[in-house]
């Protein structure tokens, strides 16, 4: 045992010498991924972003062009000036936002007593309950947003169901509206605001809940001061797993949503497939991702601060 | 005359008439099929300093939640300077807790964390505040206010804990474990500033702790349980010098017990045969019937031990196997004949001589009235 340690230890140290550590692989492997999966992929999008589009294939113009005195870099922002000349990439980005902001609000406020009453309850109860969170990842989630549309058209099952009881005369033209949009990211994105609260919420004392009651805090009270502000940290987490999707998200607005549901993601379809006008197509991708990052780095600043008080 | 009269005013259990503060009657609390509670009837006078003692899982923190309003109890009832308080949430009881775990609001400054009670009762935030900074100068934190719990040392923490529960001047006070989170030497420390805090606001506290000196030091009566009943109820010098029962006993400080038979009962001595100290000669107590079984409790400081033998009513051999110096006084631990090992503890009072050591033949001696004899 002695001996095959000492040899680890020889082989160890003839590994750092070359410049090889156990932390140093152990990093090495993300850092390769994110360079061949994001950031590889996204230089290219960022130089297609400042050619200018040409009909040919690939169709935009090269970065590097070889000119009588050499090589050259020929580069243009008008792609990026055109997304602010045609109002429709601004109002894109707002329409964008703003459903991605409403519903995560939803989404909380659906997700918040759901894992609230997770975090609550016993075992075995309770990891059955997960269970059933996690289980629509089961199914494929074209699929599940495709069977919204049965649920939520004219002649679908919602409306079916509140004409036979009675509630409404008149079938609710919910398909195909921002509603329908809502609808589907909230189902779509639960799970993903439930399980950072549930985590949070699980670890919650509760000893400070008898404490508060104790000190003669009612339950509401007991609730807004204590158990809300120390959930803060799994409340930013959720709503950031949630916003951030939202925004680029291409495939809910475009089955559930009508043609005036503006957001980015079916915006930059139209781009590229449509208009076949790459360039552009990633300019929008490209003030996409900084128009994310931006709100994303003051959740982050906001979660650090929670993080620090809890 | 004059002083039997402060003996009631000070020790009210003692008088007989006074009339209880806190009145716990036939109180059970069963989870599941585990009693955990059993059958507890207990008064508490106004200003004692209560404490529950027992070990783990004896039921004492479910007593004390069941005060707290915490744990609905099973059956009984328990009365709270007249008010009868079934039925009344947490929340709206004269009573506060310090939790074991302090449960500080982590989110909140101690400031903050002390106002918490005021400032849910609806006093004005200025008096509030007020009334903090007193409360925290009473605890010595004055300069941490705007701390936030986590910067505190465990110490400080505990006084946060003790301020925040003290606040609402409660009628009760309810302290689970409120010294286990400490190390000895600020345990003993913080042993007799809660002492001095109790005293200064005249507060009736009850103490949970499984640490048998802390419960000494601290109480004016001990209640000591075991399997969720009460065992005894008395002051730490009755329960030390006269515990009702072999588990008292045990349990509080080291004990030597010797079981037999109560053989001969003459006016002044009584002999109990067949332990394993052989014959022993005890003060006889009431009610016994010849052959029946009882047990000898000695303290390890009752007995003397020296090389010749003593004519003291009791002297047995014995072989010292082990000593440990502990300064101010030593513990042998000494055999004899049976095989039974003896725990024997002497006061190094002078050190002239050549002190007892190990391997040693020695003789073990006490008189008739250094042991309680117990029939359970």
């Amino acid at each position: 045992m002695s001996l095959s340690d000492t040899q680890n230890g020889r082989t160890a140290s003839l590994l750092r010498k070359m410049g090889f550590s156990g932390r140093g692989l152990v990093i090495a492997v993300p850092t390769l991924w994110l360079l061949v999966f994001f950031l590889i992929p996204f230089l290219v999008v960022l130089k297609i972003s400042v050619a200018e589009p040409l009909i040919a294939r690939p169709p935009y113009s090269p970065l590097f062009v070889e000119g009588p005195d050499g090589w050259s870099i020929k580069a243009t922002l008008s792609n990026y000036a055109y997304l602010l000349e045609d109002s429709l990439y601004i109002k894109a980005y707002w329409s964008s936002i703003k459903i991605a902001f409403f519903s995560t609000i939803l989404t909380l406020l659906v997700g918040y007593p759901m894992a609230y009453y997770i975090a609550r309850s016993q075992e075995p109860k309770r990891s059955l309950l997960l269970l059933l969170i996690v289980l629509p990842f089961w199914t494929s989630f074209l699929l599940r947003v495709y069977a919204w549309i049965g649920i939520l058209k004219a002649n679908g099952t919602l409306n079916g169901l509140l004409i036979s009881l009675g509630i409404i005369n008149e079938p609710l033209i919910i398909l195909q509206t921002d509603i329908a949009v809502y609808i589907g990211v909230v189902y779509t994105y639960l799970p993903f605001m439930i399980l950072p609260l549930y985590a949070n919420l699980v670890k919650l004392d509760g000893s400070l809940l008898e404490a508060s009651a104790d000190l003669g805090a009612s339950p509401i009270s007991t609730f807004f001061r204590i158990t809300l502000p120390l959930s803060l940290p799994g409340i930013i987490a959720g709503s950031m797993l949630v916003f951030i999707p939202v925004i680029g998200e291409y495939v809910i607005p475009a089955l559930l949503g009508g043609p005036d549901t503006l957001m980015i993601g079916k915006v930059l379809w139209t781009e590229f497939f449509n208009n076949r006008d790459w360039p552009v197509a990633s300019a929008v991708a490209i003030a996409m991702l900084i128009a994310v990052v931006v709100p994303v780095m003051f959740l982050r600043m906001a979660q650090t601060k929670a993080e620090e008080n809890a | 005359m004059a002083d039997s009269a402060i003996a009631a005013e000070t020790k009210p259990w003692r008088s007989g008439t006074a009339e209880p503060f806190i009145r716990i009657q036939n109180i059970s609390k069963i989870f599941g099929d585990f009693t955990a509670v059993d059958d507890v009837s207990l008064d508490i006078y106004k200003g004692e300093l209560f404490c529950l003692l027992g070990g783990s899982g004896c039921g004492k923190s479910t007593l004390l939640r069941m005060l707290a309003g915490f744990e609905t109890p099973t059956q009984g009832s328990i009365t709270i300077d007249g008010q009868n308080v079934a039925g009344v949430p947490a929340s709206e009881r004269p009573t506060n807790m310090m939790f074991q775990s302090y449960a500080l609001f982590p989110h909140m400054s101690v400031e903050k964390n002390v106002a918490y009670g005021l400032l849910r009762e609806g006093v004005p935030k200025e008096q509030a505040m007020a009334r903090t900074a007193e409360m925290l100068n009473l605890v010595k934190l004055g300069n941490f206010a705007k701390r936030k719990p986590h910067q505190l040392s465990g110490g400080q923490q505990q006084r946060v804990a003790l301020a925040r529960a003290l606040i609402k001047q409660p009628k009760l006070l309810l302290l689970d474990e409120p010294l286990g989170a400490l190390d000895k030497k600020l345990r003993e420390e913080t042993q007799f500033e809660l002492i001095r805090i109790q005293e200064s606001l005249g507060v009736t506290f009850i103490v949970v702790t499984h640490d048998q000196e802390e419960a000494m030091t601290l109480s004016t009566r001990i209640g000591v349980m075991n399997e969720g009943k009460i065992v005894q109820v008395g002051e730490p010098e009755e329960i030390y010098e006269h515990p009702n029962s072999r588990f008292v006993a045990d349990f509080i400080g080291t004990v030597n017990l010797f079981q037999g038979r109560v053989d001969v009962v003459a006016p002044n001595e009584m002999r109990i045969t067949g332990t394993e100290a052989g014959d022993l000669i005890t003060k006889p107590i009431e009610g016994l019937s010849a052959k029946q079984t009882v047990s000898l409790a000695l303290r390890p400081e009752r007995i003397s031990i020296s090389r010749e033998a003593t004519s003291a009513a009791n002297c047995i051999p014995g072989f010292v196997e082990e000593v440990a110096y502990l300064g101010n006084l030593s513990i042998y631990r000494v055999n004899i004949a049976s095989g039974k090992t003896i725990k024997v503890t002497l006061s190094n009072l002078d050190i002239e001589g050549e002190p007892i050591t190990w391997h040693e033949d020695v003789f073990l001696s006490w008189n008739a009235g250094s042991g309680v004899v117990l029939t359970t």
